[in-house]
């Protein structure tokens, strides 16, 4: 919708492949394609997916590799416009117009001069909203779990994520002075609403492939055998295949090879495996049903 | 390739996906901006514009592979680059073959492999993990297997079942982790573990493979559209539960999950923020010393209303059993949102199944101990309402009071026996509410045996529920 012509940030999907893989993010064709085309298109990117796939991570190494400040707004509930937006420094105000009275002796101050005094910038308390839209410096701006805010505080994004732009009524308008790339997560805790789907590219986040599992332990582990990082990779998908409760994630799996590093271990036994399996699964009842199949006494 | 790319935006509408327009000039917008010869970073873009719910995937992902089925076989495997040009339908079907394919539908004759060439080059296939050869043996097979009629109006599930029983996967894999065992002395339960789930992805990636031919000799066959509406199938939460598949059934399982944890924040949010309690004087004070006095920010206390209690009553009878497993899975997944939940399970004897549950943080496996030890068959074991809500009354009708809503599920279908509605009528007066979810349409509510308009003058609500959105609606209004 933004009339200013921006510069691409990326000439391929394949480049942002590249350049992510450099700052040891292993990205996949949907992950690089969907950051691709958030920068060409200027739309912002809805990261939705299981806890610990990396979702934030994303944002990180973007920033990282573009060079950008990270502006972070991190959603709970009850989060409001003063804390997400702005908010006028109302304590501050209240001095000033104190001030002004005790300076002159009678409160002779015009009160129209004192108002547009008092909703003057200095008197403005940036949010992590504002401050993306305002910055100078090339900036991401990652809406970490969008999901926990309520239907109604969702809203107040809306202007931003399409325009990028925020409306302060004493101000006027606050247009972005660049496209900063946008990201939402989402653990998906409830439906967001279509209003902003539709202003954003959806990228969903799932488990990784084997192979692709095995080179993020192999990039985020270091010191870790080629053999080890690949028996890791198997029986964490070997566990995501039964029917647990909790299934281990991303981040788990790469807990558990530090754990098996730290440990001096190069290749896995059974019994390491059990020994360890409550790094990967946080249910009693998990790490029960698992250590019966992966020792096949159930089958 | 505007136009095929509007056609293909009318059939994910057909197939349920909200597309809008916004989503609809971005994908155009955006596939200017990336090479569209490159059919996975295509399909990626179309994605990303055209699809906003993790749900909604499998029904893009189907009709992509119609649309945009890729048109040859190269060397490269299926992932490669295949060309995707803007004219689909019109242009003759340029196959390049590879030792002489089955030209077009149906000509299994023009395979030049034997029956044990082909088994041997399956065997390598998986052993090696080889995408080339896999491609070539998905192409042969199905030639060779399938039998396709041209023109004949269907999705291709019966040509993916005779080719797969030819082909006698489960056998190969059981040979393979023989093979291995042999090979590598011996092998520990796990080491098996793990070369079974190894073998077990790769045969699934050749069934993608054959799949995949079988539908690309479809879509040459008969037009991406008409094919497109044959392989349609609705979205999970529009699959009639009572009348589902077993596929379908395991697909709506593995919605209920995430829907229960999206019902009970929502109730829990809703409960929470549903009214604001008293001013909470102290703090308000408190709050107004840093503004000179002036209570700017008035703070209140947290409401804490009172949960309900639910008792369900739910008819398992053949016909209705799906719907009601299904429904109090459900209620008991949320169950955190009321103060206590009771199930009653009927056909025409009635029992109490809630400590079922009690014990069991698995609804799952509570509902499948229903079906066999629940006693609920009084006489012949055909669903009598009335006897059943009459015994309810005799045994628990004094638990039922004001805190409670009582939910009753069931078609109402009462083979002609007594309805006994005065039950209803003397729950009502005494419930908080009492609610009725019948499975049926509600066009055929009153019809033949169904009996759902004599008790429905004594229900606060009856409400049709034949799908997973319907139920998730109403839950949602509940509580």
């Amino acid at each position: 919708m933004s009339s200013k012509p921006a510069t691409p940030r990326f000439d391929s999907p394949q480049q942002v492949a590249d350049e992510l893989a450099a700052v040891d993010y292993l990205s996949d064709h949907a992950i690089a394609s969907t950051v691709f085309l958030s920068d060409r298109l200027q739309k912002p990117v809805l990261v939705e997916g299981p806890a610990g796939t990396g979702k934030t991570q994303l944002a990180k190494s973007v920033a990282e590799l573009t060079g950008a400040r990270l502006i972070r707004l991190q959603c709970y509930e009850g989060l409001d416009e003063s804390k997400a937006l702005y908010e006028w420094n109302y304590r501050k105000q209240l001095l000033r117009i104190q001030a002004s009275q005790v300076g002159t002796g009678e409160g002779s101050l015009d009160w129209n001069e004192l108002e547009e005094d008092i909703f003057d910038e200095s008197f403005l308390l940036t949010r992590p909203l504002l401050e993306a839209i305002r910055a100078e410096d090339p900036v991401v701006l990652l809406i970490d779990e969008v999901d926990r805010v309520e239907l109604e505080t969702e809203a107040l994004m809306l202007e931003i994520l399409s325009e990028y732009q925020v409306s302060i009524p004493e101000l006027g308008t606050v247009k972005a002075k660049q496209i900063p790339m946008v990201f939402l997560t989402s653990n998906n805790t409830r439906e967001l609403s279509e209003a902003l789907k539709r202003r954003c590219l959806f990228l969903h986040v799932g488990y990784p492939d084997v192979e692709r599992e095995r080179l993020i332990v192999e990039t985020r582990v270091p010191g870790i055998s080629q053999e080890l990082a690949e028996q890791v990779a198997q029986i964490v998908r070997t566990l995501r295949s039964m029917d647990l409760k909790k299934v281990p994630s991303v981040s788990e799996t790469i807990d558990w090879a530090q754990t098996l590093v730290v440990l001096g271990k190069d290749s896995i036994s059974e019994e390491d495996t059990i020994a360890t399996l409550h790094v990967l699964l946080k249910y009693q009842s998990d790490i029960e049903r698992a250590t019966a199949e992966l020792t096949g006494t159930r089958r | 390739m505007l136009d095929v790319l509007n056609t293909f935006i009318v059939e994910l509408r057909q197939a349920g996906l909200p597309v809008s327009l916004t989503e609809h000039v971005d994908a155009a917008a955006a596939i200017t901006h990336v090479d569209i010869a490159d059919r996975a970073v295509f399909k990626d873009v179309l994605r990303a514009t055209l699809v906003k719910s993790e749900d909604h995937t499998a029904a893009f992902d189907l009709a992509f592979e119609v649309f945009f089925a890729p048109r040859s076989l190269g060397g490269e495997g299926d992932e490669a680059s295949e060309d995707v040009s803007g004219e689909l339908g019109d242009t003759p079907p340029d196959q390049t073959g590879l030792r002489g394919p089955g030209k077009g539908m149906g000509a299994g004759g023009g395979s030049t492999m034997s029956a044990e060439e082909l088994a041997k080059m399956l065997e390598d296939a998986i052993r090696n993990d080889d995408a080339t050869l896999r491609a070539q043996v998905a192409q042969q097979s199905v030639a060779r297997f399938a039998g396709m009629e041209p023109g004949r109006p269907v999705g291709g599930t019966y040509y993916l079942y005779r080719t797969l029983r030819n082909l006698e996967l489960d056998q190969l894999l059981e040979q393979l982790v023989e093979e291995r065992r042999s090979l590598g002395g011996s092998m520990t339960p796990l080491q098996e573990r793990l070369a079974r789930d190894e073998l077990g992805a790769r045969i699934d990636g050749l069934k993608q493979a054959i799949e995949a031919e079988i539908r690309r000799r479809l879509v040459e066959d008969r037009g991406a559209e008409a094919l497109a509406r044959s392989v349609r199938k609705p979205l999970p939460e529009d699959i009639d539960v009572m009348h589902a598949t077993r596929d379908e059934m395991a697909t709506l399982q593995r919605a209920l999950r995430p829907l229960s944890r999206k019902l009970a924040v929502r109730l829990a949010r809703k409960r929470r923020h549903g009214r604001k309690g008293p001013l909470d004087f102290r703090q308000t004070v408190r709050r107004s010393l840093s503004t000179g006095g002036v209570p700017i920010d008035p703070r209140y206390r947290h409401p804490r209303p009172a949960k309900p209690e639910m008792i369900v009553i739910a008819d398992i009878s053949g016909s209705v059993a799906s719907f009601a497993r299904f429904t109090l899975h459900l209620v008991y997944a949320i169950s955190s949102q009321f103060s206590k939940v009771r199930a009653f399970v009927f056909v025409d004897g009635i029992d109490e199944v809630t400590h079922f549950f009690d014990h069991s943080d698995d609804p799952g496996a509570a509902v499948s101990r229903i079906n066999t030890e629940a006693n609920v068959v009084w006489i012949d074991g055909h669903s009598d309402y009335g006897h059943a809500f009459r015994s309810f009354h005799e045994r628990w009708g004094k638990d039922v009071n004001a805190r409670t809503s009582v939910l009753i599920l069931g078609d109402a279908r009462n083979n002609y026996h007594a309805s006994e509605s005065w039950v209803i009528a003397d729950l009502q007066a005494r419930a908080r509410h009492v609610y009725w979810l019948n499975p049926e349409p509600s066009s055929y509510w009153g019809s033949g045996d169904s009996i759902v308009g004599e008790y429905a003058p004594h229900c606060d609500r009856v409400v049709e529920v034949r799908t997973l959105r319907q139920l998730e609606q109403f839950v949602g209004e509940l509580a």
